[in-house]
């Protein structure tokens, strides 16, 4: 199953990400997992959000542009060496990688999200050596 | 010293006896040779016959930039291509260029007036000149290079773009005047700064042109290199550079006004305002063959004065300039209009209309941002992608203008949308 992101344009001015971030919470849209990438011009801010609809419904309400898709979301173990076996199948099944970030929850589970060039070769892969996916809601639940 | 003191120095009666007859000659030769004007003249019932001398001119129909637009290319062009030796373009104000063409007459012509304003910045055959304008389609590089060959000076034909080259040669060759812009030769001066080459040149005189200037960069580029610096100034569609110049006195620019008329006309009723009175610029050709311009508003905002120069010229002098009257910028002496960006922007289907230009000017040179807001249905959270669309805009853009610009994607929402006229450029550059 694919998870859904929510990215967030963001001008490289003061104080930007703190409003966006303002209005997730008087939305109270809550953070699972993010990650910003930035330019010298302009950052994109990666979100998985527990209700990702809302986030981009109250995000334009505010005026910003933000951009819901579809991304893995993928439970691995927390233990050494198993970010490199998953993406050792990922690329074993021709799939790039183009960009990935880390959640990781206390306990024995980590959690990555991944953006695969190919979704579905890239969750095909990782269920083939017994990976699960995760969707918005389950991580919510944790 | 004086390059033509008997069409420089003439009486006031004299001057305007010359201008009157090289005007009735100039409105039947037109009529009879560009439809254009003929047909019109007969939409207001003027006859060749019907123009006297100069006090009829006023009588005669303004010619403008778009007229050149919708006649393009050689609409306007009052002899046969059999006669035309050049072509110059310059930007128009929608994608469209500007053309203009010359008849071998029509460059003696252009090379006299340069020469006249090459010998008031104090340049003589002794002088080595390095020729910084742009060559090519831009009348600056071949307009410069001509007079100063005429005066016999030795010229070396730069170009533009290569400031290590030509700062060597400065040094090397021992160069005593250059040709260029003003916030290019600021730049240059950097340069040599840089280098430890400012005690090492030989440089006395600076012809600068092509864009807006003020006294304060004059008085910055004459102590940074110890020199003289003059406005020269030109539009390719009355000729190029040579259209007037400033002499040692500063007063002003001297306009060689046997060639071509200039009236400063109020800019709402566009009557002819006195002298001293701040108006719009328009020029008539008086001897020009290949495409003579009638009236032609330039857009430029300056004022006039007839009274003698402390020089010994007496030619009508035009005060610097105060502005324009259109949007029009000039950028690295580039025209710019804010409706070519526009139009180039409509065809890139992943922005809004919206648009801001930034002109700043960074390290003494022009630089030219454009900022966008990208449409919320072509929106991408990929940096490669966003990247690939910001080199595609720059790329439409710079085709469109002739100039490199630099895109800026900004958040949707945020450019102003203002009621009625909207404001599409903020300039930064500091110009007095």
């Amino acid at each position: 199953m694919f998870a859904k992101q929510l990215s967030v344009f963001i001008e490289n001015r003061q104080g930007r990400l703190g409003e966006v971030l303002n209005v997730l919470k008087k939305n109270e849209v809550n953070i699972l997992s993010l990650s910003l990438a930035d330019t010298t011009e302009y950052g994109l801010l990666r979100l998985i959000v527990d209700d990702p609809a809302k986030g981009k419904e109250c995000l334009a309400a505010e005026g910003f542009s933000s951009l819901l898709s579809e991304v893995l979301v993928i439970e691995i173990p927390h233990t050494a060496g198993s970010l490199q076996g998953l993406l050792k199948e990922i690329e074993g099944a021709n799939v790039n990688v183009e960009y990935m970030y880390g959640l990781s929850i206390a306990g024995e589970k980590a959690y990555v999200v991944l953006k695969p060039s190919d979704l579905a070769k890239a969750e095909a892969a990782a269920a083939a050596c017994g990976i699960q996916t995760v969707s918005n809601d389950a991580l919510s639940a944790m | 010293m004086i390059w033509n003191e008997t069409k420089e120095c003439m009486s006031r009666d004299e001057m305007t006896h010359l201008q009157s007859i090289r005007l009735c000659k100039l409105v039947d030769y037109v009529y009879h040779n560009v439809e254009f004007y003929r047909k019109k003249m007969q939409a207001v019932d003027l006859m060749p016959g019907d123009i006297k001398g100069l006090e009829d001119i006023t009588k005669l129909p303004f010619t403008t930039k778009d007229d050149l637009r919708d006649t393009y290319p050689f609409g306007l062009f009052a002899v046969p291509n059999s006669e035309i030796v050049r072509i110059h373009a310059s930007s128009g104000t929608t994608g469209k260029a500007t053309v203009v063409g010359y008849t071998r007459f029509d460059l003696e012509i252009w090379s006299e007036c340069v020469a006249r304003c090459l010998t008031m910045a104090g340049v003589s055959k002794n002088d080595i000149i390095q020729v910084a304008y742009g060559y090519g389609l831009f009348t600056g590089g071949l307009g410069a290079h001509a007079g100063a060959e005429k005066i016999g000076a030795t010229v070396v034909p730069m170009s533009t773009g290569n400031s290590k080259k030509l700062t060597t040669m400065m040094v090397d060759f021992g160069a005593t005047a250059i040709a260029c812009t003003p916030s290019y030769l600021l730049y240059i001066s950097e340069v040599l700064e840089k280098e430890g080459l400012l005690d090492q040149i030989k440089l006395r005189s600076a012809i600068c042109g092509a864009e807006p200037w003020t006294e304060k960069m004059r008085n910055e580029i004459e102590t940074r290199l110890n020199i003289t610096a003059h406005d020269i100034y030109g539009l390719s569609e009355v000729m190029g550079p040579g259209v007037a110049c400033d002499c040692e006195h500063h007063a002003g620019l001297h306009v060689c006004e046997d060639h071509f008329y200039p009236e400063v006309l109020d800019t709402k009723t566009l009557l002819p305002v006195d002298e001293g009175v701040t108006g719009e610029l328009a020029f008539t050709t008086l001897t020009k063959q290949g495409i003579p311009l009638i009236r032609y508003r330039t857009k430029d905002l300056t004022s006039i004065d007839r009274s003698p120069c402390a020089c010994g010229r007496t030619s009508a002098r035009i005060s610097r300039f105060k502005g324009r009257v259109d949007d029009m910028l000039i950028i690295r002496g580039v025209n710019v209009f804010p409706s070519q960006i526009e139009a180039a922007l409509v065809e890139v289907r992943e922005v809004t209309p919206h648009y801001m230009m930034v002109v700043d000017r960074v390290n003494n040179l022009d630089v030219l941002e454009i900022q966008v807001e990208i449409d919320s249905r072509f929106y991408t959270d990929e940096i490669r992608a966003l990247e690939a669309l910001t080199k595609k805009i720059e790329h439409v853009i710079q085709q469109a203008i002739g100039l490199g610009v630099k895109v800026r994607i900004v958040e949707p929402q945020t450019l102003i949308r203002s009621e009625g006229k909207a404001v599409h450029v903020v300039d930064k550059r500091r110009l007095d």
